[in-house]
């Protein structure tokens, strides 16, 4: 992929041009009125300004923005193949209780980070868990050739993940394990064997890991110049790295709880 | 911990159901606000309908539902700022101070129907979290983005003097033009703050700085460090941040603490192995396996990362084929530094217990505060407002995040919320429990929090509306705990949660979702009581405006007693202890909660009643001794009445009256 246009100024260019000075102050502005007293016109004009800052607030991100996007999809994918364990592998009430939060949060978070993608006309990532298995397929972008991008599974050809090493990797499964924090297919065999309480110590160790690696991924974002600049970039990153820290507490204490 | 589970939410639902179908509409008349001897009862609770459920999507033009509100006005963003988040607000006299991604708008609400904007200031920065006292006002910037000259290009560079991260503060002397005063930098920026007037110091306000965002590098701050507590005793995780400024020198503002009110909440992470793990390592390094200390505690790497290491080996000495034994034992002494390489350095592993706050509320009046910090919900006390001190922390396996505090006016209670997903997510649709992302009720007594229950806006959202517990305020309703409070595009929801393991829905406010075809961020940030008035920060739509409709819920009595009550100003995260005036509607809230509870006979209610209505037509000492007698007489029955506690209210807002 060619490296994007850093263009986080965009949105700023359509708010208010040349605006560099304290005091904005507009007193020809246009006075809001109560509804339903704004005419039509009015309401349907600030609608379309309204629907052109959504589309241009969606040009200002840049290469390292699409990466952990599309890295972090996989990386939450992995969360979603080792809690659907819980309930089969004799997990504790509180193991199995965190789990389904897990799948819940996660499910949601690829679901953002799918559309950051998509409404951006980029290639968006899509998960399949089948048992301990994750593939990941590629969604075209609109418009592009399905036949081009539609590749299964572990060809990431094409695209590029920011960094990331996919090589010298055990490419048998999966070829997310390069990430910070992933699971290799061993551990998730090595979790997958584990009942009772044994699976609740090792859900534990290996989902500290696993959100530990995700604290990492977006800390390394915002360490990057021009990164995490577009406003739904620096939410959903932000989000995702303070809710797995404070999850990583919890983990932690419920570890320390069942630990002999 | 706490591991009961409630009933699914799907019961209360199919009762809603149930009974939505023969009760009667809410009673929405205008009625004559003094009254009168009630000889009818008041009417009965009904549960809130269901025509929330499925509301048509639009911008401007969504689909609403209303239950026992009056909506009085809606008000879209000016052109600078539609399309920008609006977030929350403050208020001081007749202004609205509500804070949006682009900067601040000020709303002149004397015409609550026509509320008129007054001023523009464009100076983005998230998450423009606002306060205001007196002729200063304070805005929170947090995001990467934030300029210190208030541009709107942004900041590109990770290291750039031009950032703004934490607390612009502005004269608003003049509120139709402010001067941008002063700033004061942090670390972490300000994701939220939280305004302190001591009672004690009024040459000062206090700043709660909380801030969730990372930490940025010393290169543009100095002294920022972002390491672990072992690493370095200075860094900017695990503690808040305490701004004094000086009333008369706003400029001089400058941070005094950073109160590390988080120490030894959670035990040392560094636990030992589990003696059967510990085993297992033994014999793994016994039969020569590759064991590693990384993340924390010691592991052995699996066979399939070994075998890519010494490949990577035998590459890189320009080999091929079986790695040797001279790879093998390189791959020992470079196994540290390859695995950094590969996974970084685990630093995540290291961090005990929570970091930061997302908020704090204080409430100066007792002395308290409530941080919502991370996973656990904390007790501080803040008589001496540099140096807060924890009292008690909670942490609840149902609880992700916990975002905000409000306290019942008598400082009884603690409600916190679990900003369940940060805002953006949907967690309100059937499927999601009615436990997660929602309030949690605690009783306190003696500085210790004790869990009661748990309130989540009861109706079904879509996949399409972000939704989950978020900021509101206490409505002054006498005698009860009434609260309403903002939950994205779940609308808004007023509750009773006088009965601390029974919190009941008592109004709505619900609009359909931006769109019907694509996520959009939308919904109320905030909503906050004032002075009569209930207005909301809606994301996308702008400034609604609400009061209270009487019903089975709540008597006209009651609203007008709430509405006696007049703030000069309000900062919901500096929380103000209301106090009624005495007033006719206030004694009459009483006798209606009386009539409600049963906590004295109708007759006698009914002989109240037309007491206070007599003396309302008196004036002077005849009144006044009216009063005295229907006051002593209410203090003599309170002590048999099942509800003796608000008998004795009444009997005491009636002496009060007398005395007025």
């Amino acid at each position: 992929m060619s490296r994007l246009a850093m263009c986080a100024a965009a949105l700023a260019a359509v708010l208010v041009s040349g605006c560099a000075t304290p005091a904005a102050t507009r007193p020809d502005a246009p006075r809001g009125d109560a509804a339903p007293a704004r005419s039509g016109a009015d309401a349907a004009a600030l609608e379309a300004l309204y629907w052109e800052r959504q589309q241009a607030a969606r040009s200002g991100y840049t290469e390292a923005d699409v990466a952990f996007m599309t890295g972090m999809i996989g990386h939450h994918a992995q969360a979603l193949v080792m809690s659907r364990l819980a309930p089969t592998h004799g997990a504790s009430p509180a193991v199995q209780r965190l789990a389904a939060r897990i799948i819940n949060a996660q499910n949601d978070e690829i679901e953002s980070m799918q559309r950051w993608l998509r409404v951006r006309g980029l290639p968006v990532p899509v998960p399949h868990v089948e048992g301990l298995t994750l593939t990941v397929t590629m969604e075209p972008p609109p418009g592009a050739d399905r036949g081009a991008m539609g590749h299964e599974g572990m060809d990431h050809a094409g695209m590029d993940h920011g960094g990331m090493d996919h090589g010298g990797m055990d490419h048998g499964g999966m070829d997310h394990t390069a990430m910070p924090g992933m699971l290799t297919q061993a551990q998730l065999q090595e979790l997958d064997r584990a009942r009772g309480d044994a699976f609740d110590r090792l859900f534990l160790r290996y989902m500290i890991q696993h959100h530990g690696g995700a604290v990492t991924m977006a800390d390394a974002l915002f360490a990057t110049d021009g990164a995490a600049q577009d406003g739904d970039a620096f939410k959903l990153a932000s989000d995702i790295n303070v809710d797995q820290q404070t999850e990583i507490a919890r983990m932690e204490l419920m570890l320390q709880a069942i630990t002999p | 911990m706490r591991l009961s589970l409630r009933a699914p939410w799907a019961l209360p639902l199919a009762l809603a159901l149930a009974v939505a179908a023969c009760a009667p509409t809410a009673p929405m008349s205008d009625g004559p606000p003094v009254v009168m001897q009630r000889t009818m009862p008041l009417p009965s609770p009904t549960p809130a309908p269901t025509t929330r459920v499925g509301l048509g999507a639009g911008l401007f033009d969504a689909e609403e539902a209303v239950w026992n509100l009056r909506k009085l006005s809606s008000t879209a963003p000016p052109e600078a700022f539609v399309g920008v988040t609006n977030s929350d607000l403050a208020f001081q006299g007749n202004y609205v101070f509500q804070g949006n991604y682009n900067g601040v708008m000020v709303w002149d609400l004397s015409d609550p129907a026509a509320p008129e904007l007054v001023t523009e200031y464009v100076c983005p920065a998230s998450q423009s979290d606002v306060s205001v006292y007196g002729n200063l006002m304070f805005v929170s910037g947090e995001g990467l983005g934030g300029r210190l000259d208030c541009g709107t290009e942004g900041v590109q560079d990770r290291i750039s003097p031009d950032r703004l991260r934490g607390i612009r503060i502005f004269d608003i002397s003049d509120v139709r033009n402010p001067e941008y005063v002063a700033n004061v930098q942090t670390c972490r920026g300000s994701h939220t703050h939280s305004l302190l007037k001591d009672p004690d110091d009024d040459a000062n306000v206090y700043i709660y700085i909380s801030g969730s965002a990372p930490v940025r590098p010393a290169e543009e701050l100095a002294g920022c460090s972002g390491a672990a507590p072992s690493e370095d005793p200075e860094t900017a995780l695990f503690r808040i941040e305490v701004i004094r400024v000086p009333l008369a020198n706003p400029a001089a503002a400058a941070i005094v603490s950073s109160p590390r009110i988080f120490d030894n909440l959670a035990a040392p992470p560094s636990h030992g192995l589990a003696p059967a793990d510990q085993a297992e390592i033994d014999q793994a390094r016994a039969d020569g396996k590759f064991v590693v200390y990384f993340f924390g505690q010691d592991r052995i790497l699996p066979d399939a990362f070994v075998r890519q290491f010494l490949d990577q080996l035998v590459t890189e000495r320009g080999g091929s084929g079986e790695p040797t034994a001279a790879d093998s034992t390189l791959l020992r002494e470079r196994l540290p530094e390859l695995l950094a390489a590969r996974f970084g350095q685990p630093d995540a592993a290291e961090r005990t217990g929570p970091d930061q706050c997302h908020d704090i509320t204080l409430y100066p009046a007792l002395g308290l505060a409530g941080g919502a910090c991370e996973g656990y919900g904390l007790l501080l006390d803040i008589s001496d407002p540099a140096r807060p001190r924890r009292l008690d922390a909670v942490a609840d396996s149902n609880f992700a995040y916990w975002h905000s505090a409000t306290f019942n006016n008598d400082g009884s209670k603690v409600l916190f919320t679990d900003e369940w997903g940060g805002g953006g997510q949907p967690k309100c649709r059937a499927t999601d429990p009615m436990e997660w992302g929602a309030n949690a009720i605690f009783t306190l007594v003696n500085g210790k929090m004790d869990f009661a229950s748990y309130y989540k806006m009861p109706a079904a959202q879509t996949t399409e509306e972000n939704c989950v517990a978020h900021n509101g305020s206490l409505i002054p309703i006498p005698g009860r705990d009434v609260m309403v409070q903002a939950w994205y595009q779940g609308g808004i929801s007023v509750f009773d949660w006088t009965d601390a393991r029974n919190p009941v829905e008592i109004a709505f406010h619900d609009r359909g979702p931006v769109s019907a075809d694509e996520f959009q961020m939308g919904g109320s940030w905030s909503v906050y009581w004032y002075n009569g008035h209930i207005v909301s920060s809606e994301i996308a739509r702008g400034l609604d405006v609400f009061e209270l409709a009487p019903s089975g819920h709540l008597s006209q009595n009651e609203i007008d007693a709430a509405n006696s009550v007049r703030l000069v100003r309000l900062n919901a995260q500096g929380q103000p202890q209301y106090e009624w005036p005495a007033t006719f509607a206030l004694a009459r809230a009483y006798a209606d909660q009386l009539e409600r509870s049963r906590g004295l006979s109708m007759e006698r209610l009914t002989a109240i009643r037309s007491a206070l209505a007599a003396a309302e037509g008196l004036s002077g000492s005849a009144r006044q001794s009216a009063l005295r007698a229907l006051a002593a007489e209410v203090s003599g029955e309170a002590a048999a009445s099942r509800d003796a506690a608000k008998a004795q209210m009444l009997a005491d807002a009636v002496r009060m009256l007398a005395a007025s």
